[in-house]
């Protein structure tokens, strides 16, 4: 089987790379936004151990 | 995979996309799963932060996408031979089961993790639960061994609601194991009304469905007095604090309407069923689908009518 770059089989590998990467830039938005929900919460304190350095 | 892979006897007939993987997740179950736990949480008296509500949907949903990952990977074999569920990826040939299993055992510890990070230990804790009920009691064990597996494992597709509740509340109350009721009692009749217009997929894929096992008098009998408790559960709901007036009034019209559907399928026997194609079992099942979303759906209207002093009681 010879393979070309029009291969068909590289349009479906492109396919899930990019939802792969698109679902990884996701995940990295999300945690971002879930921490900063997390640190402006009002009763978010700060461990002992940091507040102290 | 390489592309030298390519040349290799064990080579996959179809090299899997992105589409396939979704596929595994079955995301038309996640629809429902989606839609029940964010009732949940939005019906808690506990008010969440956006991002964190989003948070703790997305990775129940990821939860249950791991649950129908795994159950297609144990079900390969009975997918295949059934005519609904032949054009699955791993029977169709695009995903192998080994990838399915990782694929969903990956997913599924991230979600639990995730849940605990984002909201409690008691939401993660249920979730995880659900996951293994799903793929163990209900997927390995009850499904091919009793004709009851569908009453039983209804309840991996009930605790959507309870885990969004406890995700925002951190606790379980008796709202949020009626909500599960609901769901639980709901899916016998909405199952068997399927298996009764699919009753060959289910003999020759040797699934004990009630259909098979006790027959298709007795399945019908099932049906209505499944349907009459549903009745009385749903209606009760009405009563506690994520009820109100709308969601009494959809629940009464609702039931009173799955009841008379319920008692024209007790009166049918299977000439008539053939006769006209099913219609009445088909309406049922098409209408069970339209009364979860509804109950479900004046659940949320009546907590987010309740801050203007419109909704619950």
């Amino acid at each position: 089987m010879s393979l070309s770059r029009q291969h068909e089989m590289h349009k479906r590998r492109f396919s899930r790379n990019l939802g792969l990467g698109l679902v990884l830039a996701a995940f990295v938005a999300l945690i971002f936004g879930l921490t900063v929900a997390k640190v402006s919460n009002e009763d978010f304190t700060l461990p002992t151990g940091e507040e102290a350095s | 995979m390489s592309d030298a892979s390519l040349n290799s006897t064990e080579t996959q007939a179809y090299d899997a996309g992105f589409g396939d993987y979704f596929a595994l997740l079955k995301p038309r179950v996640m629809t429902l799963v989606v839609f029940t736990a964010l009732v949940g949480l939005i019906a808690a008296p506990v008010p969440m932060h956006p991002i964190v509500g989003f948070a703790a949907i997305l990775f129940i949903a990821l939860g249950g996408g791991a649950s129908g990952a795994l159950n297609m990977w144990w079900d390969a074999d009975i997918d295949a031979v059934m005519k609904r569920t032949a054009k699955r990826p791993i029977p169709s040939g695009r995903i192998t089961g080994d990838e399915a299993f990782a694929f969903g055992m990956a997913l599924a510890g991230i979600s639990v993790v995730m849940l605990a990070l984002a909201t409690n230990f008691l939401a993660a804790g249920l979730l995880a639960f659900t996951i293994f009920f799903y793929v163990v009691i209900y997927t390995m064990w009850l499904k091919r061994w009793t004709p009851q597996n569908i009453v039983i494992g209804g309840a991996a597709g009930a605790f959507p609601p309870m885990i969004g509740w406890a995700a925002a509340t951190g606790s379980i109350s008796v709202e949020a194991i009626l909500m599960f009721a609901l769901i639980f009692m709901w899916t016998p009749p909405h199952f068997w009304a399927l298996a009764l217009f699919t009753k060959m997929d289910y003999d020759n894929a040797q699934v004990p469905m009630l259909t098979v096992t006790h027959g298709r008098r007795s399945t019908r009998v099932h049906i209505l007095v499944y349907t009459a408790l549903l009745a009385a559960l749903a209606v009760g709901l009405g009563f506690t604090s994520v009820g109100g007036p709308l969601y009494l009034a959809v629940a009464i019209l609702l039931n009173a309407h799955f009841l008379k559907g319920a008692v024209d399928i007790w009166r049918r026997n299977e000439e008539m069923a053939e006769d006209d194609r099913f219609l009445t079992e088909r309406k049922f099942f098409k209408a069970s689908l339209i009364y979860l979303f509804a109950h479900f759906g004046a659940i949320a209207v009546e907590a987010m009518l309740a801050p203007y002093g419109w909704g619950g009681w």
